[in-house]
């Protein structure tokens, strides 16, 4: 039975979504890239997170290394020691790399990166040159390494096992406690509670005192939602750390590059040095193409195009000076 | 003692509560404000890619209210509106297609309750006892009521051409989580739904529209769904190959393991659920489900696995739902070592951590399916451990 609903998808509609790259080159658009070019690519994107050498930073995955430790205990899985098919690798990075930035690079630049993921795998010369040609030539060493889901044969005993009811065991004894290892999250005490309350009133007080206009509520509102595209990178508030990018407290107006305890580029550093001040005109530029203004700088983000929405985080900001 | 909440006037019995419209969409009473999703933040690099889990140790009955249900991003939850949403049907169809939200609400419903597992759910277990709580340990789980439309339904209207095999499904996020799928698993039951437990989905899940995968792994069940495309061969993404591929002791992996096989948990007594009123009548829950067929039977030891008796389901087993079961019992007041071990109507008996481990070694990360135990103390103070 049909219901002649929907409506026929355009060509362009299709083109638009339709970027999937299955193992054997279906949808693999043309183009290429170099080990060289993807380097520099590799350490403008992706290294904030992935490590220079693909080598992972913290908590982020290690894109390198692992070789033969499937069966050790803790396997490192990377794209060199787990992933059976280039093309997943490429896809991935197609379609939803760099975090917080997808589908901002072009095909020959997914190349790049892709033929320099693989020389950090040692599996390429630092010469090599990926391309749509010779991408099914390269071999993936865990390719073999999968079998399907065989748990129906495998673990047939499983089924049909007549549960024990009665007499199933003479003694039981602790082999492992979880007590022992201590990891469990803690539940926030009312003490701590209570004390974070005290700092925000004290820090409310202050805010009262200061002799500059408050930032209007509504464009902190509006801020603090665009924010969140920020916030995969960097924190902001009383309990704000470190993440891949600095704590942002008291950003606005403050010298280049002074967070505490942050490692900066050193593209970012130099301009802090030179006296370069995040005031509003220069951080509403490094909002809007953060590579125009810093070169080498690290933050792969591309940049908030619509004026209102740089007003609105640069308030949000603000309001945490 | 006469007791003065009785004999004397309390204000709530006196004074007025709250008008109407107080509160126009309603949230839990302020008492009960422990009872929320958690996060365990060593896991992951980022909240915006990670998982939180379901409180439910402190939850009865079988449906999960979507404000705790866990979630699970790998881009983070987005904000999709219904007017800017569109859903593509593309490959190898007569007829690509293009629906809007409200071309989907056009389409002959149903309405079905689904538990959806995370692969990963007890993840964290297979190498031992790790976290102290039923919600860390069993808490990647919901259950729900979803309406929407047979994925089949919308798959005719496009047309399937013969050399059609598998559909790739993908959703409107930055990582997309696209996802292979048989052709025959998407014409039986799975739904391309809008509505949980009879309101919208919630942004955390996939608003407005998200893949229903029955008894399938979480990860299938794509968010924020924006297209589908028949296809002749898996696309083996990053989801279906780096991630949710189980690595046995030898160092080969299986893939496509997309069954959530039978298990089970006891909520309470639990470590975040303790005995709090000595020996005496003591209520035992729990729940359980399969992602091969509906819970039979549940079986629940006191001893540590010595001796077992069957529980009492709350309700008959539904198909790929969760089951809710109970034992009442006389607590003497003396430890306990509780289990419980579900049996599904394929005639799967849920097996002991170790009889997994004789498998599939320490290092498979997903599928962890065994018995949980909890040590209750005389205090009623419960812990997880692992016994022999």
């Amino acid at each position: 039975e049909k219901f002649g609903l929907g409506r026929p998808a355009l060509p362009e509609e299709i083109a638009a979504w339709n970027v999937d790259v299955a193992p054997d080159g279906t949808g693999l658009p043309e183009g290429s890239g170099s080990v060289e070019d993807g380097e520099r690519l590799f350490s403008d994107n992706c290294a904030v997170c992935h490590g220079e050498f693909a080598e992972g930073v913290g908590n982020w995955p290690k894109l390198a290394g692992g070789e033969g430790t499937l069966d050790h205990e803790d396997p490192l899985k990377t794209v060199g020691s787990y992933w059976p098919y280039l093309s997943t690798a490429w896809d991935y990075v197609h379609r939803s790399m760099p975090f917080g930035g997808a589908q901002s690079l072009s095909v020959d630049e997914v190349y790049a990166i892709t033929a320099y993921i693989l020389y950090s795998n040692y599996l390429v010369e630092e010469d090599f040159v990926l391309s749509n040609e010779n991408f099914l030539d390269v071999e993936m060493p865990n390719a073999d390494g999968f079998i399907v889901d065989d748990r129906e044969e495998a673990e047939a005993h499983f089924w049909n096992a007549e549960p024990c009811m009665e007499d199933c065991k003479d003694s039981v004894e602790i082999t492992m406690r979880a007590a022992v290892l201590d990891v469990t999250p803690e539940e926030e005490t009312d003490e701590v509670a209570t004390e974070q309350e005290e700092i925000t009133a004290a820090a409310d007080t202050q805010e009262a005192a200061a002799p500059v206009a408050a930032p209007d509520p509504e464009l902190v509102a509006a801020g603090e939602k665009v924010f969140r595209q920020c916030a995969s990178c960097h924190q902001i508030g009383e309990d704000a750390k470190h993440r891949v990018g600095p704590v942002l407290n008291g950003v606005v107006g403050r010298k280049v590059a002074q967070a505490e305890g942050f490692r900066y580029s050193p593209a970012l550093q130099e301009a802090g040095e030179e006296g370069m001040v995040w005031d509003h005109e220069t951080l509403d530029a490094y909002l809007e193409s953060p590579r125009d203004v810093i070169k080498r700088g690290r933050m792969s983000f591309q940049g908030l195009r619509k004026d209102e929405d740089r007003e609105a985080v640069i308030a949000y900001l603000r309001s945490f000076n | 003692e006469p007791d003065p909440l009785i004999t004397e006037i309390q204000p709530w019995a006196q004074g007025l509560g709250d008008g109407v419209d107080a509160v126009p969409y309603g949230l839990p009473i302020e008492y009960e404000d422990d009872v929320i999703r958690r996060n365990v933040e060593w896991l992951t690099a980022d909240t915006i890619s990670s998982i939180n889990f379901t409180p439910i140790h402190a939850l009865d009955g079988t449906i999960t209210p979507q404000g705790c249900a866990f979630e699970r991003h790998h881009s983070g939850a987005i904000e999709l509106r219904k007017q800017d949403y569109r859903l593509m049907i593309n490959g190898l169809v007569d007829r690509p297609l293009i629906f809007t939200y409200e071309d989907l609400e056009r389409f002959p419903r149903e309405n079905r309750v689904y538990f959806c597992e995370c692969a990963a759910n007890s993840g964290m277990e297979w190498a031992g006892a790790q976290l102290n709580g039923a919600q860390f340990t069993h808490g990647m789980i919901h259950n729900m009521e979803y309406s929407g439309v047979p994925l089949r339904t919308l798959l005719e209207e496009a047309g399937v051409q013969t050399e059609g095999k598998w559909i790739y499904v993908e959703g409107a996020d930055a990582s997309s989580n696209g996802r292979s799928i048989p052709l025959e698993k998407a014409m039986d039951d799975v739904l391309v739904a809008f509505k949980a437990n009879g309101e919208a989905l919630r942004k955390e899940h996939g608003y407005p529209v998200r893949l229903v995968v029955p008894g399938w792994e979480g990860n299938l069940w794509v968010k924020w769904l924006r297209r589908i495309e028949v296809t002749p061969q898996a696309i083996q993404s990053r989801e279906e190959t780096s991630k949710y591929t189980d690595t046995l002791a030898d160092g080969t992996s299986r893939k496509w393991t997309w069954e959530m096989d039978a298990k089970s948990v006891i909520t309470s007594p639990s470590p975040q659920s303790p005995i709090t009123h000595g020996p005496g009548p003591l209520v035992i829950t729990g729940l359980a489900w399969s992602g091969r067929g509906a819970i039979e039977r549940v079986d629940v030891t006191i001893d540590g696995g010595k001796t077992w008796q069957t529980a009492r389901l709350a309700q008959p087993g539904q198909d790929k739902a969760i089951s809710r079961f109970y034992l009442d019992i006389e607590w003497d007041g003396s430890e306990m070592f509780l289990q419980s071990r579900a049996v599904d109507s394929t005639g799967y008996v849920q097996p002991t951590k170790d009889q997994l481990r004789e498998v599939r070694g320490l290092n498979s990360i997903y599928h962890n399916n065994g018995i949980q135990t909890w040590w209750v103390n005389g205090n009623g103070e419960a812990e997880n451990v692992e016994i022999s």
